[in-house]
């Protein structure tokens, strides 16, 4: 099992949920979040001050899935999320040990 | 010849009381508008101005005098400020609002006493409720109450009567030196504004200022509250005609023309600075249009009001831009810059712009401002603006001072990191939903 976790544009939530449940992963979560890569944020004026805004809105997708759908999903992701500008976001994979479902304590790969 | 003199006095009763109930009905809803000014109109251009820790304590500094001061002025404000006294205070002949009752008074002829005292208590809430926006974000809640009740008898009620009152010094109609001051550009704007400033300097900077970010929490709350201020305005000058007729008209008028002057004065005067034009701005140029037309509302022409809202606009703007980054005061949510300032500049303009035309305040044919060739005027109104400041100066120190001394102005500093909210009020303006529940 992996986890892999997306942070992308807002504007790309529906796209990319759409085409990870297209590759085969069966559950998400999505967590509001605020953010920044190497880009530079943006300026906001109020009464002539200015404020640099350094943290974006982002949105950021957590899913566990077996590894088989890994490379799917990763596909999945960058095809639905590439927009080809600055800010597009990350995508980062990680080993996980158990699943377990807490309705009927299921594990492993049965629990996603 | 009995029957027609009988018929002839009934029909003169029946014309008066039909002004009567005219000029009422109007009173009754100016009344109204103004105080609509103060809530939900101030309450929500303040309340989105600070951060979102203190939306609800600045919210409560608002709602404060509207309790308060209603209560005071039925005790004793209204006849310091309307009661027969001397040329600076009016007297305790109507404490308890003794002897004002539903018979007009001298003040305005065609409408009960308590609809002119009613209309009157709205600008004696609205007045202290401005200086709120200099020492937002950190003065306790305890001496907020205390500091603008204190002010209102010692600054308010005298500026009200020299101005408006029976033998007022700057009334004019008889005052020894006769400024005009259609609907409280002294009185209000003046007196909040210069008294905010003397607070703001006096309290010093939040914790952080200006090194930290401190953005409105939301302009959408400012946009609405300001819209309303607008509308309520129309109440607060066309109003102070104190009837229902052609002066309330010209006062309509000139305050919607200044206010979309100045809003596009800002506007443009920003865009130009900044390169961008921002929704604050414009609703920031309305309000300051709004404060410098208020003197002037019943004496100029349309076409003045529209000088009178660009000059007032762009001034405020350079206030706000470049005086106050260059003094480095921290006038929260700019009270001083945009009706101390507003209100300075629109009680010299009205001295400039006000024509018998409009209004023959000293009698037919008389010359009233610049305009029609009465230089003197302008020098009545710098006076009338100097015991303004003079007095608000004076007597914002004095209770500062007395305030201080004895429960302090000063939230502590673990309290306004928190946020007036939680420590003043111990409640909280949005709750993630992860506590609501």
């Amino acid at each position: 099992m992996q986890k892999i976790e997306a942070v992308i544009q807002p504007g790309k939530l529906d796209a990319v949920k759409e085409a990870l449940i297209e590759a085969g992963v069966t559950g998400m979560t999505i967590l509001e979040a605020r953010g920044h890569g190497r880009q530079k944020g943006h300026t906001e004026f109020y009464r002539g001050r200015e404020y640099s805004v350094d943290l974006l809105p982002k949105i950021k997708i957590e899913a566990v899935i077996p590894d088989a759908v890994v490379d799917r999903a990763v596909r999945a992701i960058l095809t639905a999320a590439q927009t080809g500008s600055i800010g597009d976001g990350k995508i980062f994979l990680s080993r996980v040990d158990e699943a377990i479902r807490i309705r009927n304590e299921d594990r492993g790969e049965v629990a996603l | 010849m009995a029957a027609l003199e009988k018929q002839n006095a009934d029909l003169q009763t029946a014309i008066a009381n039909a002004q009567m109930a005219g000029d009422n009905g109007w009173m009754l809803v100016s009344s109204a508008l103004v105080l609509m000014m103060s809530a939900p109109g101030l309450i929500l251009f303040y309340g989105g101005l600070v951060r979102r820790k203190n939306v609800l304590g600045t919210m409560m500094q608002t709602m404060a005098m509207m309790g308060i001061i209603t209560v005071l002025w039925g005790l004793v404000l209204y006849s310091l400020a309307f009661g027969h006294g001397n040329s600076v205070i009016g007297s305790f002949e109507h404490v308890f609002l003794k002897g004002v009752g539903l018979a007009p008074s001298p003040y305005a002829p065609t409408i009960p006493e308590q609809t002119f005292m009613v209309f009157q208590m709205m600008f004696a809430i609205i007045t202290p409720a401005l200086i709120t926006g200099a020492f937002a974000e950190r003065m306790k809640f305890s001496a907020t109450c205390v500091f603008l009740t204190l002010w209102s008898i010692v600054v308010y009620a005298p500026m009200a009567h020299m101005v408006w009152g029976a033998g007022g010094l700057l009334n004019i109609s008889g005052g020894r030196i006769p400024c005009l001051d259609f609907a409280g550009g002294t009185v209000v704007h003046i007196t909040s504004g210069v008294s905010a400033l003397i607070t703001a300097l006096y309290l010093g900077k939040r914790i952080g200022y200006p090194r930290e970010a401190m953005p409105p929490h939301s302009v959408v709350l400012s946009c609405i509250g300001a819209g309303l201020l607008w509308v309520g305005w129309f109440g607060f000058n066309a109003g102070s005609a104190l009837n229902a007729g052609t002066l309330a008209t010209s006062a309509f008028v000139t305050t919607h023309f200044a206010a979309a002057a100045a809003a596009s004065g800002w506007t443009l005067a920003e865009w130009l600075k900044t390169g961008k034009p921002t929704a604050l701005g414009a609703i920031s140029g309305a309000v300051a249009g709004l404060v410098g037309i208020t003197p002037a509302s019943g004496f100029v022409t349309p076409m003045a009001a529209l000088w009178i809202g660009l000059i007032v606009g762009v001034f405020c703007f350079l206030m706000v831009f470049f005086v106050k980054a260059k003094f480095g005061y921290d006038d929260s949510l700019d009270a001083f810059g945009v009706h101390g300032a507003g209100g300075t500049m629109g009680a010299i303009l009205t001295g400039v712009f006000a024509t018998v035309v409009i209004n023959p305040a000293y009698g037919a044919g008389k010359a009233v401002g610049l305009a029609d060739g009465n230089v003197h005027q302008v020098v009545n109104q710098l006076i009338g603006v100097a015991i303004a400041w003079g007095v608000s100066i004076v007597g914002t120190l004095i209770l500062l001072f007395v305030v201080d001394k004895t429960i302090g102005l000063r939230v502590s500093a673990a309290d306004e990191a928190e946020g007036l909210d939680l420590s003043q009020h111990g409640e909280e303006g949005y709750h993630s939903e992860l506590v609501a529940h």
